[in-house]
């Protein structure tokens, strides 16, 4: 997609962000649910942030959208650091940011109409437009996310099936001219009938310019549709860079057991599942995903020291001490 | 023949009237099948799973008939339904990893339910553990607390304890969903391990996954709207589904090595029919590319090919 | 913020039609209407000494009969029903906005301020609200309605703050407040435009059940001799009925008025919540 070396990486940059939450009874333990993760967001592009419950994936796409505070590092949107903004910046910054999530019924109040969310829109970034004005860009709006507005306005969320209502939430976000969006699971509680759809919307949405972060745990939609995909697991990157050479020559033991358990319908699973406990803790000083790894070449430098991520071919970055 | 159900109608009471949620299902499964039944939400496979083992508050009993090893089984009464529960059919339900009692330990549980069958623990307790051991679960799992469980391991207590008796027939309920994929992969492999090992005979395995059945299933049943649209051996359903319905949903999945820009997918626009008053005949029509007049009456379930039924007038005309 | 006019009229529908719900608000309305025109239908200051001859029964002239000290009974009982329901208004509206300020601070806040406001809403749980009510009262010399209403709201919020707190957040977690956020709003905004209407049917509940709440401490508090040093209320008229033997001596129209009147108000605001909840919540209604 780039040419070999050189890709434009000016959106986004995160650098070293880590989150840190306190649990347990007074806050006493902490839980690392990111840990120092770096990565680069272009124009344009879409990029999948993968990993199974616990990776730190949403954590992360809350972080970019300022739903949640980063504990260290930096969060940087075109240059400048986003990672404390507030009150009138943080408005400006939803101009241009914004995020769709995974149940459609629980991000629309269900007591008011589901236009609402719209209106909601009008009031809180457009006050000076006309309301006649505003109307005909929602209508507009709604036809781009391949939606009729005469069978859509004027009702209720559960009137509206899954498919419906996530386009809703997209056309939300399109009313701002956004130039990035934060896609947490959001076909995931779809219908398989109506997912390939809105993923479709996702693809085109892209050609126009959008760049999206694609949240996911499932590594065939991350295949389909993004550019380049972030392997997570347990907060730390195990592997990223474009999407295909990830795929196709998978090199950290996370990424390969992944491609080896995902069930896929034109292939049958080769070996038996060896099923290791997750440990739960991790191993705190070492590598994350140590108690699983299967590497042969698995030692003490593994269990004591966390691997660096390091690019073993143009756009393909593992940690992993032995590849 | 293991089991053999005709046409089975339930609907569910609402206060707006019958919601028509399983309509005329007929289908056999043979001894050590395991029968993947899939489809979308609302298309009635939790209702079909259910309407065999345990009538829920607002179900209603319509018609049908079901025959286990060629003995009727009484669905329509929960209370005759009680000595075929668990010893013949079992099932496990969706919600059976979190549905278990937090304040007890998991070997309490066990017992209780045992005794609650009117057996004793004793009797079975050597068997019980060796199928522990055999799930790679340790003996000490009897003396923990759910909490304490990862959800992998609480599936596999919840699959071992269904399937105790060595049940006829068990239903499993989207008993991978919730799992993270290496998980997934030892769950469903475990079912048909139980099969190969004969802990159970045969099996209906319902999910709206349709990859996870393309790895562990025999056969495949696919439902839409309350019907049965068709049901095959897995390789033809995969590779060479009939149904109008079944070829737009295989066609729609995407998979590990298609790229958006090489292949673009689509999927079925439109919606399945709300249920409380559904259209005649095929539900499927008004999504349908190729239905035709003769699509207002109901398509029969005929065998087109071995093992292969399918639903659908335009099917049955090509095959004849 | 309103509803829709669909949802109103299902609503107007379902509650019209639970017998409950209508039963309670006909009674509540007539004693409402008794507690507005009542005092002007008469021309007797409730606490004039109108009947030199003391007590006499009820009589076309004075409907409801007159007290030992020849007070005019009725007078009493509609000035009376004004206080209970100012009372009620009053103590109650303090007790639940309190409440529902505590309630959605912590809930929404979380962290530190959430455990502040908890320890200081279990406090005011724990404490016996009717024994500071009772301290207070007999402390101070000169009590007024306004007075007596507003410590009586003082000491009922808490366990409105505990729902309305747990009730918060659980509906934070939801994704539409993080759509809210993202739309930039302040959190009172989103408190009031997105969280509450949700909790609405709660909220009017709560508010009847608090209505009811503050009417029953008022006169509690009345008949034991520590309401209102001026004015009169159903309570006091029982207080003072007591008081000077109106039971040893049959002088049955001093006393039965008002504890029947308390009685049937507070009876039929808790036979409307019933019905209310069941107008709220469909799994309720009769299939």
């Amino acid at each position: 997609m780039w040419p070999a070396g050189r890709w434009p990486k000016n959106m986004f940059k995160l650098e070293n962000v880590s989150k840190v939450f306190k649990v347990g009874t007074f806050g006493g333990k902490e839980l690392v649910a990111v840990d120092r993760v770096s990565f680069e967001i272009a124009d344009g592009e879409i990029i999948a942030l993968i990993g199974e419950s616990g990776s730190g994936k949403t954590t992360i796409g809350k972080m970019i959208l300022r739903l949640i505070d980063i504990s260290s590092g930096s969060i940087l949107y075109r240059g400048k650091d986003i990672s404390g903004v507030k009150n009138d910046k943080l408005r400006e910054y939803y101009r241009n940011v914004q995020g769709v999530f995974q149940d459609p019924f629980s991000s629309i109040n269900p007591i008011f109409k589901a236009d609402r969310i719209f209106e909601t829109v009008h009031e809180e970034f457009f006050k000076k437009v006309p309301q006649a004005e505003w109307d005909e860009k929602v209508h507009q709006t709604l036809l781009r996310v391949g939606l009729n507005p005469e069978h859509i306005l004027n009702k209720y969320p559960h009137q509206l099936s899954g498919g419906q209502l996530q386009r809703f939430l997209i056309a939300r976000a399109l009313l701002l001219d956004i130039d990035f969006l934060v896609a947490d699971e959001v076909i995931s509680m779809l219908d398989a009938s109506t997912r390939i759809d809105v993923l479709n919307l996702l693809g085109e949405l892209r050609e126009l310019g959008l760049s999206i972060l694609f949240i996911t745990h499932d590594l065939s939609l991350g295949y389909y549709i993004s550019d380049r995909s972030v392997i997570l697991y347990k907060g730390r990157i195990a592997e990223m860079g474009e999407t295909q050479k990830i795929f196709n020559h998978p090199l950290h033991p996370y990424t390969q057991m992944l491609l080896e358990s995902v069930p896929q319908i034109d292939k049958a699973w080769e070996e038996e599942a060896i099923l290791i406990e997750d440990g739960g803790e991790g191993v705190a000083g070492g590598c994350v995903y140590y108690d699983r790894c299967l590497n042969p070449d698995k030692d003490q430098k593994c269990l004591h020291q966390p691997p660096e991520l390091v690019e073993v071919e143009p756009d393909h970055f593992v940690s992993c001490w032995h590849i | 023949m293991s089991l053999s159900v005709e046409n089975l109608t339930v609907y569910y009471q609402t206060l707006q009237g019958q919601v028509r949620a399983l309509e005329d299902a007929s289908f056999n499964l043979a001894d050590g099948e395991i029968m993947g039944l899939a489809g979308e939400s609302g298309c009635g496979k939790t209702t079909l799973g259910f309407s065999l083992i345990y009538l829920t508050e607002r179900m209603r009993y319509i018609k049908g008939k079901v025959r286990l090893n060629g003995q009727e089984v009484p669905v329509w009464d929960n209370k005759k339904m009680d000595k075929y529960r668990y010893e013949d059919i079992s099932i496990i339900p969706q919600y059976a990893m979190s549905a278990m009692n937090p304040t007890k330990k998991i070997g309490k549980m066990v017992r209780d339910l045992i005794k609650g069958r009117g057996m004793k623990f004793e009797e079975i307790e050597s068997e019980f553990l060796r199928r522990i051991k055999l799930t790679k679960l340790s003996e000490d799992i009897l003396k923990m607390y759910p909490i304490e469980l990862s959800g992998g391991m609480k599936q596999r207590m919840v699959m071992v304890i269904s399937t105790l008796l060595n049940p006829e027939l068990l239903i499993a309920d989207e008993i991978t969903s919730a799992l993270d994929v290496s998980t997934q992969k030892a769950i469903a492999e475990m079912l048909v391990e139980f099969r190969d090992r004969q802990f159970l005979n045969s099996m209906i395995v319902i999910t709206h996954d349709i990859s996870i059945l393309s790895q562990i299933a025999d056969s495949i049943m696919v439902m839409y709207a309350g019907q049965l649209s068709e049901k095959g051996p897995k390789e033809k359903i995969i590779n060479a589904p009939l149904h109008p319905y079944t070829k737009l949903l295989i066609s729609s999945l995407p998979k590990i090595g298609i790229k958006i820009e090489e292949e673009k997918l689509s999927g079925i626009p439109g919606k399945p029919p709300l249920l409380l008053n559904p259209p005649v005949g095929c539900r499927f029509r008004d999504r349908c590319p190729v239905s035709f007049e003769k699509c207002k009456e109901v398509p029969p379930f005929v065998r087109v090919d071995e093992d292969h039924y399918v639903a659908c007038w335009k099917v049955a005309e090509e095959h004849v | 913020m309103t509803p829709d006019k669909k949802a109103k009229n299902e609503f107007l529908f379902f509650a019209l039609r639970n017998w409950k719900v209508l039963v309670g608000s006909i009674v509540i309305l007539i004693f409402l209407l008794l507690a507005l025109i009542g005092p002007s239908l008469t021309e007797n200051e409730p606490l004039a000494f109108v009947y030199p001859q003391g007590s006499s029964s009820p009589s076309s002239g004075f409907w409801l009969g007159t007290t030992m000290f020849g007070q005019d009974v009725f007078s009493q009982f509609a000035n009376g029903l004004r206080a209970t329901f100012y009372v009620g208004l009053l103590g109650g509206g303090i007790g639940t906005i309190i409440g529902l300020l505590v309630g959605f601070t912590a809930g929404y806040r979380g962290g530190i301020v959430d455990e502040i406001l908890n320890v200081l809403t279990n406090i005011i749980l724990v404490i016996p609200g009717f024994a500071v009510l009772l301290i207070v009262a007999a402390y101070l010399e000169v009590r007024s309605l306004t007075t007596e209403s507003i410590f009586i709201g003082l000491t009922e919020w808490a366990w409105v703050a505990r729902a309305v707190r747990a009730q918060t957040f659980s509906l934070k977690s939801r994704e539409f407040v993080d759509l809210a956020k993202l739309n930039g709003m302040k959190p009172w905004k989103i408190i009031f435009k997105e969280i509450a209407p949700n909790m609405l049917s709660y909220l009017v509940m709560t508010f009847i059940l608090q209505f009811g709440g503050a009417i029953l401490k008022a006169a509690t508090l009345d008949f034991i001799g520590l309401g209102p040093t001026e004015g009169i209320s159903l309570g006091m008229m029982m207080q003072q009925a007591v008081n000077w033997g109106a039971l040893q001596l049959g002088v049955w129209w001093w006393f039965v008025p008002p504890g029947l009147a308390i009685t049937m108000i507070v009876g039929a605001l808790y036979m409307m919540n019933i019905g209310l909840d069941e107008v709220f919540n469909p799994k309720l209604r009769e299939m």
